[in-house]
């Protein structure tokens, strides 16, 4: 019978604790969209200040790192548990990914 | 649909194999057209020792050499190496984790037929005007020189074989991650699992690479691109970086089951509880991870410079420690146990020695300095004979004669089992002992003949006698399996006698649902457990006999890749600027593909169900295996 669909019904408690639950996730996402649009800006203005190119793109690039974070771990729900085995495997992914570019960067096109 | 018994006529039969998404029918499948791919692989092989036999012979030309050679190379690897192990795993992995199928079972015959597609069409070449020649590496620059269709129908058939290897892994990673039954957490997981796991992510990971890279080279090849082209401003490096990132990986995807294979066969024929599971686990993952840090030891001489030689020479030696923490766990399992002879458990001993001995010439490679003297002599060619015959086809042998009755029903002949081992395993070492010497002597690897008198001569004619003895062994093998499915004489759930994990605790061949009951596993090697504490049934079940939801058979996954297979035709001829219809029948094939796929996806599939009557029916009767 694995495959019967289940129904449950909510209690009260459980039904308050919910919406606890989504209040703070909503917060949080909130916060880390702010967080975003304003890394955002920095990243135009660095560019708008004609600032020199070798002081742009690294802080660009490390701008970049961190949204991505933001969006994985607020937006994607890779906060959440349970997700252990898709971080393991997109960190597994991008450490090859890293390591093949970096070879192939120092190694052929240097 | 019912599970109750039927005879089938053999036009049925046949319907239902090229319709089954059963895991354990297309585990069938993958056997017996990988076993065909090694037969093919074996004969050229055999084509190259006569070659060889003696100095200046003329056995085969200059050209057809180059093609015989590449085809060897190219049907071994990924058209019989790897559909042999993905048969076991198929066969036994969904089994050992008390799991009813696959998580994809449409995906998974999907994936079977592409991979036979892709497999046919570049053996085609045969007969279509010439076949690849520019060794299984495929180097770009001479890839790309060469004339007629050859490399065509390399690049297109991987691609479509290449889709299907990749699917393939895909389902299993997802299987064991979600298709577990209860209790059974990652760390009571069968070795043969955990390698298969291991595996299918590098098969994922690994497999990118070779399709750019075969891109690429399709792309230079028939619409005129350069990126490999030289003095077009491309770099030919590149190709080989790309097929490097990937090559490495397959060795592992190659040796990591087979590894997964010996770990089961060592605990069962010794009575014990693998020796340092936790480790084992562990060295299989490091296996994994270095198996992407250390391409470029395959391309030390083409001038990376000494710094990049350095950090790849060092990164390829450590791989020697996990492999070493394996080889020492194995040995501790077998010390101390109650060991039994049997075929499988004399190949896993004989692939100890032998394995070790490929690793060793391996380090010895991994030192940059020595590798430019090596590189590109028979040396080499020794070298991973040693780890792919020795690690691998060993395991392949092993695990045909270990699971051969729980994928048949039907235990092959031990005697004849031995006679097989003894053939191939003296014609082995044979064959390729003595190449590590020629390669010494200077005799460089790809040539078609060499001069006489050099002092080759009687060891190239030992090397191609030592090949005859291993074909002996392989038609030994072939009689075996024809005499046992003759006789078919029954076996029931534990043929061995040992089993130690779950796929062991069901009927051979088990009922196409595998399990009536999902089991509750309590720990590793879940039915030894159960054994040692008398339970009859050989397991404990985790859920109350109901009804079993089981998928649909499908002849769509045929469809599609018949439409990839004639599609690729389509794009071979048309570069000729000749042929009309090459464009039409390129077109239909694509259509055929996208129209099977928009049918699968707008058209509900939502299965069956086999009720409780139906289960319990089938108890009674005693009818609980495949056998049908």
């Amino acid at each position: 019978m694995a495959h019967d669909e289940q129904t449950t019904e909510r209690s009260q408690t459980e039904y308050e604790f919910l919406r606890r639950k989504r209040a703070e996730e909503m917060r949080g996402q909130l916060t880390s969209f702010a967080m975003m649009i304003f890394l955002t800006l920095i990243a135009f203005t660095a560019v708008a200040a004609d600032f020199s190119p070798y002081l742009i793109v690294p802080i660009i690039l490390l701008l970049a790192a961190v949204q991505v974070v933001l969006q994985l771990y607020h937006f994607m729900h890779l906060k959440e548990k349970g997700t252990g085995m898709i971080a393991f495997f997109m960190y597994s992914g991008m450490f090859v990914a890293f390591i093949t570019i970096l070879a192939l960067v120092t190694i052929v096109w240097w | 649909m019912s599970s109750i018994a039927q005879k089938k006529g053999f036009g049925a039969t046949i319907w239902d194999y090229m319709t089954t998404v059963d895991h354990k029918k297309i585990a069938i499948l993958y056997l017996i057209s990988g076993g065909f791919f090694f037969l093919v692989g074996g004969l050229e092989a055999m084509l190259i020792r006569i070659q060889l036999m003696k100095a200046g012979n003329d056995f085969l030309s200059a050209g057809t050499y180059n093609e015989v050679m590449t085809m060897h190379g190219t049907t071994m690897i990924f058209l019989a190496a790897m559909p042999l192990l993905l048969a076991f795993m198929n066969a036994v992995m969904p089994l050992q984790i008390g799991a009813r199928d696959v998580a994809f079972p449409f995906l998974n015959s999907l994936g079977f037929w592409l991979f036979l597609f892709g497999g046919i069409f570049l053996n085609l070449s045969w007969f279509m005007g010439g076949a690849p020649d520019a060794g299984w590496t495929n180097y770009a620059s001479l890839a790309i020189a060469s004339e007629g269709h050859g490399i065509d129908f390399y690049a297109l058939g991987l691609t479509i074989s290449g889709f299907g290897t990749l699917i393939a892994g895909i389902n299993f990673v997802v299987t064991i991650i979600n298709m577990r039954a209860p209790g059974m957490t990652y760390m009571r997981m069968p070795l043969f699992t955990w390698t298969t796991f291991v595996a299918s992510v590098l098969i994922i990971f690994a497999f990118p690479p070779l399709t750019v890279g075969i891109f690429f080279m399709v792309f230079d090849r028939m619409f005129g691109a350069n990126f490999f082209d030289v003095t077009m401003g491309g770099n030919t490096i590149i190709w080989e970086h790309l097929f490097w990132i990937f090559g490495h990986p397959e060795v592992y995807i190659l040796v990591l089951p087979a590894f997964g294979i010996f770990s089961e066969i060592f605990a069962i024929f010794s009575r014990k509880r693998l020796f340092g599971y936790t480790a084992l686990v562990f060295a299989t993952i490091l296996i994994g991870f270095y198996g992407f840090m250390v391409w470029a030891h395959h391309m030390f001489t083409v001038g990376l410079g000494p710094t990049a030689n350095a950090v790849f020479a060092l990164a390829t030696m450590a791989i020697a420690v996990p492999t070493g923490i394996k080889i020492f766990n194995w040995l501790l399992t077998i010390w101390g146990g109650s060991i039994t002879f049997t075929t499988p458990m004399i190949y896993a001993i004989a692939f100890i020695p032998s394995f070790v001995a490929g690793g060793v010439t391996g380090v010895m490679q991994a030192i940059a300095p020595l590798d430019y003297q090596l590189h590109d002599s028979y040396f080499i060619v020794a070298h991973f004979h040693y780890v792919i015959v020795g690690g691998v086809v060993l395991a392949i042998l092993a695990g045909t004669h270990l699971y051969w009755p729980k994928m048949f029903g039907t235990m092959l002949n031990e005697k004849l089992g031995k006679w097989t081992f003894w053939f191939f395993f003296i014609g082995f070492h044979l064959t390729f002992f003595i190449q590590h010497f020629l390669g010494l002597m200077g005799m460089p690897r790809r040539v078609y003949t060499f001069v006489g008198d050099q002092g080759w001569d009687l060891y190239n004619a030992i090397s191609s006698v030592g090949a005859l003895f291993m074909a002996i062994g392989v038609i030994i093998m072939l009689v075996n399996v024809i005499m046992t499915t003759v006789k078919n004489e029954r076996v029931g759930n534990d043929p061995w006698g040992d089993g130690r994990t779950l796929e062991w605790a069901i009927p051979s061949p088990p009922p196409f649902y595998n399990f009536a009951q999902t089991p509750l596993v309590r720990g590793l090697d879940s039915y030894w457990i159960e054994k040692m504490e008398g339970n009859k049934k050989g397991m404990t079940f985790a859920e109350p006999l109901g009804d079993i939801h089981m998928p649909n058979n499908s002849f769509i996954p045929v469809v599609i890749s018949l439409g990839l297979f004639i599609a690729s035709f389509g794009a071979l001829y048309h570069l000729d600027g000749d042929k009309p219809w090459a464009l039409p029948v390129l077109i239909i094939g694509l259509a055929i593909t996208f129209i099977s796929m928009l049918v699968r996806s707008l058209k509900d599939d939502l299965g069956f169900h086999i009720t409780k009557a139906e289960l319990l029916e089938d108890q009674k009767r005693g009818e609980t295996d495949g056998s049908k």
